[in-house]
């Protein structure tokens, strides 16, 4: 018989196998791009625009692109988003209504996100007539993330303490006051994290900006929302399976880049985190 | 000590859902005086306090019947906004609630909300209310750090002061010490003497001894009804009830 010691060891031993199975792909992924890709990051690369049909050049349209889609993709997501969370936690109860728009919004997080791209294709472009712009484009991106921002934030608010809203609500306050006031602050932290990893997620999606948003090549940075942008997605797309004789340096120096874009966004949710947690005990 | 009752009770039935947790409680509170509620578990004391602020508005399935007045209006009547009534009937819980905020923020958040905004007259309210619940010397070197770095008896006299700073009439305290350290406690029953001259206070304890330190009169609660109500000092040494006599024995609860 093994002692109880043993099969803890065996036991822990075991899982920590598998977590170094489960990270074993990210680090390949990671290091394979850094492998490919750092050759073709130049200073040329990242500031000027492709030339020759994509196959000389730089990317910097598509950067410019992509942090601007990521702009608007926040600024339509994150009122609607924490706006519902708040809706359906602070004021809405439970009953048939809410139970709906939950059940919407789980099914909304399911869709393929091609399926969100002939959406806003449809109803922004065609029906409303916006044609294929930032504008629309960010608002595909927002309805994409919005499923994620929606029970994060929902997620939040309900893990804060209800005695703090009594408390508010016993010395006179409104609702709203409340959760202006008490709630939203404490959970602002978490709603920003799940916010900022929803939307570097959306920052990497193809489908939903090619018929919305994207072109292969303009020259040109959008300066109103109604411009068509290059993004870095689409460019990746683009340069690996409609442009011939592209270098494979150029699409992996491209993905790096979209990779850092998105890590830096995440980095920052982490240390909005820390920094309000921390401001919080002092 | 005052004869007027600051607030009182009429034939007053509260539903949760189906259950009817208030039987007909009709009761008392003179002005100016400490009366504490006692009786078992869940008869009812923390839902009869919880009347008397419309802090069960709060809780989905509650009806009520009958009245309760303050200062001989109803405050169930409809015209009567909830949230105004709370700035006069302040509410002290259980477990001490302080917001994750400063020490000067907590107290500074009922002020601000009415609308306060000056800064001087915002931190004379500071000190007024630090000052009047017997925190102002322990904290006044602190202001801006977290309220929860402050220990459990500190943050009970902290959240006292929050209630002292939008200026109520009536204060309502459910077993504010039952999370405190005799210490704290004793501490917290002399503010308790202390306030009684400025405000009306009701309190609901688990503990025979603090209802008879601190209070004038007390009510009697078993399963939702008000068996019976006296001054203090009679109430412990001649009830008039049985019931009353063996829980104050400690025979049963
Ligand atoms: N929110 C609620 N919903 C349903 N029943 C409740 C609720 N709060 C209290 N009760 C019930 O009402 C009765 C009185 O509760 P409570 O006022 O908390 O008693 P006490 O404070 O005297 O311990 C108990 O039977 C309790 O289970
Ligand atoms: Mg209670």
């Amino acid at each position: 018989m093994m002692n109880k010691r043993l099969k803890e060891k065996a036991g822990f031993g075991a899982l920590a196998v598998l977590t170094f199975l489960a990270v074993v792909p990210v680090l390949a992924i990671i290091g394979y791009l850094v492998w490919q890709g750092w050759p073709a990051l130049t200073w040329e690369f990242l500031t000027q625009p492709p030339r020759k049909f994509l196959t000389e050049g730089g990317i910097y349209p598509a950067i410019i692109g992509t942090l601007a889609l990521t702009v608007g993709t926040i600024m339509v997501a994150m009122p609607l988003g924490i706006g519902t969370a708040i809706y359906l936690v602070e004021y809405a109860g439970e009953n048939v209504f809410t139970k709906l728009i939950r059940i919407a919004i789980i099914n909304l997080a399911g869709v393929p996100s091609v399926v969100y791209g002939l959406f806003g294709m449809g109803m922004f472009v065609l029906t409303l007539g916006l044609g294929r712009s930032l504008a629309v484009g960010a608002l595909t991106l927002g309805i994409l993330t919005l499923p994620i921002i929606i029970s994060t934030a929902e997620e939040a608010l309900l893990a804060v303490p209800d005695s703090y809203r009594y408390a508010s609500l016993a010395l006179g306050a409104t609702k709203w006051q409340t959760v202006r006031r008490v709630v939203l602050p404490v959970a602002l932290p978490a709603i920003l994290t799940g916010t900022i990893l929803g939307i570097g997620r959306a920052a990497g999606e193809t489908a939903p900006i090619m018929f919305t948003a994207a072109v292969v090549y303009t020259p040109r940075l959008p300066d109103s929302i109604y411009d068509q942008v290059m993004a870095l997605p689409y460019h990746l797309y683009a340069i690996s399976t409609e442009v011939p004789n592209v270098s494979q340096h150029m699409a992996f120096g491209a993905a790096l880049v979209l990779l850092a874009i998105v890590g830096a966004m995440n980095l920052v949710a982490v240390v909005i985190r820390t920094r309000m947690r921390l401001k919080r005990l002092r | 000590m005052g004869d007027k009752n600051k607030m009182e009770t009429r034939n007053l039935n509260l539903y949760y859902k189906g259950f009817q947790a208030l039987i007909n409680v009709s009761f008392p509170v003179k002005e100016n005086t400490v009366t504490a509620l006692i009786g078992p578990s869940g008869c009812g004391k923390s839902t009869f306090l919880r009347t008397l602020n419309r802090m069960n508005d709060v809780i989905e399935g509650t009806r009520i019947k009958g009245e309760v007045l303050l200062d001989d209006e109803n405050i169930y009547d409809a015209e009567v906004d909830p949230v105004v009534l709370r700035k006069q009937v302040g509410m002290v819980f259980q477990r001490p609630n302080p917001f994750p905020m400063s020490i000067y923020d907590n107290i500074a958040y009922g002020p601000r909300i009415h609308g306060r905004k000056n800064k001087d007259e915002l931190n004379e309210i500071v000190e007024k209310s630090l000052q009047a619940a017997a925190l102002w010397d322990e904290v006044k070197d602190r202001l801006h750090k977290s309220a929860l770095g402050l220990s459990g008896g500190q943050q009970q006299r902290l959240v006292i002061a929050r209630v002292l700073a939008v200026d109520p009439q009536v204060i309502l305290m459910d077993e504010p010490a039952s999370a405190l350290d005799p210490i704290s406690t004793a501490k917290l029953e002399d503010l308790i003497h202390q306030l009684k001259s400025s405000y009306t206070i009701v309190i609901v304890t688990h503990n025979m001894q603090q209802a008879a330190r601190v209070s004038d009169f007390t009510g009697f609660f078993l399963n939702g009804e008000m068996i019976e109500y006296s001054v203090t000092n009679t109430m412990f040494t001649a009830p008039r009830i049985k019931q009353t006599e063996d829980y104050i024995t400690g025979r049963f609860g």
